[in-house]
């Protein structure tokens, strides 16, 4: 999990600060300070880690070359691992964005019903994981939860003790809490388009429909790029969510690369290896936050405001 | 994690913990002590109700010593793994360290950080004979015995719903095949046979722990235990693997076992409200159900009995497998001074007073002769139950994830959930274990 903070952190800090005289430098030292000393460091000591085969327990780490690698590289549940990471980031990402895009469409307009709902979408997000998950947890119970309660028999299904099922859970779950966080990115990209595009498109005749798709969407391509690299670059680190709903469960039908992470190193004992799945989650992250930035082309950390 | 104490905790506490273990691993200004007066440090899991009694037993320690004391700092189950690992691979660890002996010990001892006190219980004979010998299995490596067995025993036994097998008009398996005859009637009834907290996966290896045993006698395992090459292909073991996917595909467990947790005792609830007939868990179940299940034990609704035989099986059936007590270990890096006060104080426990606490929480302490102290309890039936099941024992084995190194035991854990989740064959169960033999 040391590897959570510099994947987020890799693209904002230095570049956007350039431009000016070194007079200004200075001021990108606290950053940077931090950036390194909790960012870079722990890198590097994961990278070190990842050679070695510690147990935790001795004082003397054994420096055992590339044996973690080979382990890992051979063990088929890297690429089961890898698979659950990219089905939970895909099938969130197709789940979460057209909601999120549309609930924040819909909050945007300045109405005060709006606003109260807007708040009522905040509320999962303030919620701890954790607590998100317990509760689900119950919810789902098949013997105490919500279908067997309510009689329901269309809820009395074993939702986390079903392979395909307790994915579809994980999935839905994750997305529960994350939609209102990109709604309000949604909200906020929505408000920067000029009205003065929607009054002209009234006045040739588009109706609400054509609007949306003619003029919203395409304004809110940096947007939806901003909020799937989010969206993409934060899925590889869910860890504490499934952990508690189905700890990599039933079998291995949910163990993500983070729970496999965790598992290998503090259950198992296993440093070295835990720490090359490490890295592996890192240069996962990255190619994907290149790879999404790529996809919106050069200008897509410029402001948009001018070009309108 | 559960059951290493009737200590409720929560999902969040163990993810809370996971969490914490990636940040708090500073080294920590308890852990020392005061070397020079001989100040001891002593940690041990926090929560009813091991905790008072625990720290009871400290206090008296320190009134009676004006030498030597012992600090106390408490930790949460899963928070306290992680802390001691770190400790020690800081070189930080308590002078007395509390744990659950088997493979968890043998990496200390591995790495040296244990101290041997083989000659210790030779020089004080009183201490080590007033104890179950069986205590002594988990503590033992190599032939020399590295921790002070303390606290309980604590078997795994079979919990039975009277109401339901009178309702049912059946009597409680006694065989293997008796098992398999009576699941389909009791499914016929709309009640599951057996209850299962399955996600926690050491809940599943409780039945192949018995079923081994039943079938092959202790020496199966032990070959696992010993290294031996391909040990997990013992004709014994591949029945066991056979046998208990024929009773999951009977639907012999209740539904939804796999996403059930051991630590929300949803497993005990399915008994005591009679949604399921069986259930087998470690006799701590028993301070669970009477603590949360209302009056279902006064009722009498509570059925408790041994493992059944199984056909054909030439294990003995009065052997028994859980934790056969809890264990303590001095820290090799502490002071001559500290360690003179650890001894005292091991010398000082299970008395009375500790022997009359554990009893009241339903717990039947490791002392020799310890039955004649029951008679007073209210639980005093389940407890000379477990008095007798633990010292008749002809073999009492270790939960296998506490007796194997925990690389072995997670890859063990692992394929359990695949094995109970219909996910790989006794075969390939067999297979990937003999990959971690020895390891």
């Amino acid at each position: 999990m040391t590897i959570a903070p510099p994947v987020v952190q890799t693209a904002p800090p230095s570049a956007t600060s350039g431009g000016r005289s070194g007079s200004v430098t200075w001021m990108a030292w606290p950053a940077l300070v931090a950036f390194v000393g909790f960012g870079v460091v722990p890198l590097i000591g994961v990278l070190l880690l990842s050679f070695t085969s510690w147990n935790r327990l001795s004082q003397d780490i054994p420096f055992t070359g590339l044996d973690s690698w080979r382990s890992v590289l051979s063990d088929p549940g890297l690429p089961h691992a890898l698979w659950v990471t990219f089905l939970i980031m895909a099938l969130s990402w197709l789940f979460q964005t057209p909601i999120s895009l549309l609930l924040g469409v819909f909050i945007a307009a300045q109405k005060r019903y709006r606003s109260v709902l807007a708040v009522l979408f905040f509320v999962p997000l303030l919620l701890s994981q954790a607590a998100i998950s317990i509760t689900y947890k119950a919810l789902l119970d098949p013997n105490f939860g919500l279908g067997a309660g309510l009689g329901w028999p269309f809820l009395q299904q074993d939702w986390l003790g079903d392979s395909t099922l307790a994915l579809g859970v994980v999935v839905f779950v994750v997305s529960w809490q994350f939609i209102p966080f990109h709604t309000l990115i949604y909200q906020g990209g929505v408000r920067q388009i000029p009205a003065s595009m929607y009054e002209a498109a009234q006045i040739d005749g588009a109706g609400r429909v054509r609007q949306f798709f003619s003029i919203t969407l395409p304004q809110l391509k940096y947007t939806i790029i901003t909020s799937s690299t989010l969206m993409v670059v934060g899925s590889l680190t869910f860890f504490d969510l499934i952990w508690v709903l189905t700890a990599g469960g039933p079998g291995d039908a949910t163990r993500a690369l983070a729970v496999d992470m965790y598992q290998r190193g503090f259950k198992a004992d296993l440093m070295g290896p835990a720490s090359a799945i490490a890295v592996i989650l890192v240069l996962v992250g990255l190619a994907l936050a290149l790879g999404l930035r790529r996809l919106g082309g050069r200008d897509a950390s410029s402001s948009q405001l001018e070009g309108v | 994690m559960k059951r290493r104490s009737f200590l409720t905790l929560s999902a969040g506490a163990a993810a809370g913990a996971a969490l914490a273990a990636c940040g708090s691993s500073g080294p920590s200004e308890t852990s020392g002590g005061d070397t020079a007066s001989g100040e001891a440090s002593y940690w041990f899991l926090s929560g009813p109700p091991g905790e008072p009694i625990r720290q009871g037993a400290v206090d008296r320690f320190n009134k009676a010593n004006s030498g030597g004391q012992i600090k106390v700092t408490t930790f949460q189950n899963d928070a306290y793994k992680d802390k001691l690992k770190t400790a020690l691979g800081a070189g930080q660890a308590p002078s007395i360290i509390w744990g659950w002996g088997g493979g968890g010990l043998k990496s200390y001892v591995d790495n040296d950080q244990v101290d041997d006190l083989t000659d210790w219980f030779a020089q004080n004979a009183a201490v080590k004979d007033r104890l179950f010998p069986a205590s002594f299995g988990p503590a033992t490596i190599n032939g020399k015995i590295y921790a002070m067995p303390c606290e309980t025993v604590q078997p795994i036994v079979m919990f039975y719903n009277k109401e339901v097998f009178d309702n049912l008009k059946l009597t409680p398996p006694t065989t293997w095949g008796e098992v398999m005859d009576i699941v389909p009637k009791i499914n016929a009834a709309n009640i599951a046979p057996f209850s299962l907290g399955g996600q926690s996966r050491w809940t599943n290896m409780m039945w192949l722990e018995f079923l081994f045993d039943r079938i092959g006698g202790p020496e199966v395992f032990q070959a696992v235990f010993d290294g031996q090459a391909n040990a997990w292909n013992n004709p014994a073991s591949l029945r066991g693997l056979t046998e208990i996917q024929n009773l999951i595909k009977a639907n012999g467990f209740v539904k939804g076992f796999s996403s059930i947790t051991a630590d929300s005792n949803a497993d005990q609830a399915l008994l005591y409200r009679g949604k399921a007939a069986m259930m087998l868990h470690g006799s701590w179940s028993y301070g669970i159900i009477s603590a949360e299940g209302g009056s279902f034990i006064k009722d009498g609704k509570l059925g408790y009995t041994s493992f059944p035989t199984v056909e054909g099986g030439t294990g003995d059936p009065s052997n028994t497998v859980g934790n056969a007590g809890q264990f303590l270990s001095i820290y090799s890096k502490a002071s001559d001074a500290q360690k003179e006060t650890a001894k005292n104080f091991f010398k000082s426990l299970l008395d009375d007073t500790e022997q009359q606490g554990w009893i009241e929480t339903g717990g039947v302490p490791i002392v020799k002769g310890g039955d004649a102290k029951l008679a007073s309890s209210p639980d005093k039936d389940f407890l000379n139950f477990i008095y007798q099941v633990s010292s008749n024992a002809k073999y009492f084995g270790q939960s296998w994830d506490q007796a194997l190194s925990p690389t072995a035991a997670e890859t063990l854990l692992d394929n359990i959930a695949k094995l109970f989740q219909m996910q790989i064959s006794p075969q390939q169960f067999a297979d990937s274990m003999n990959q971690v033999i020895g390891k």
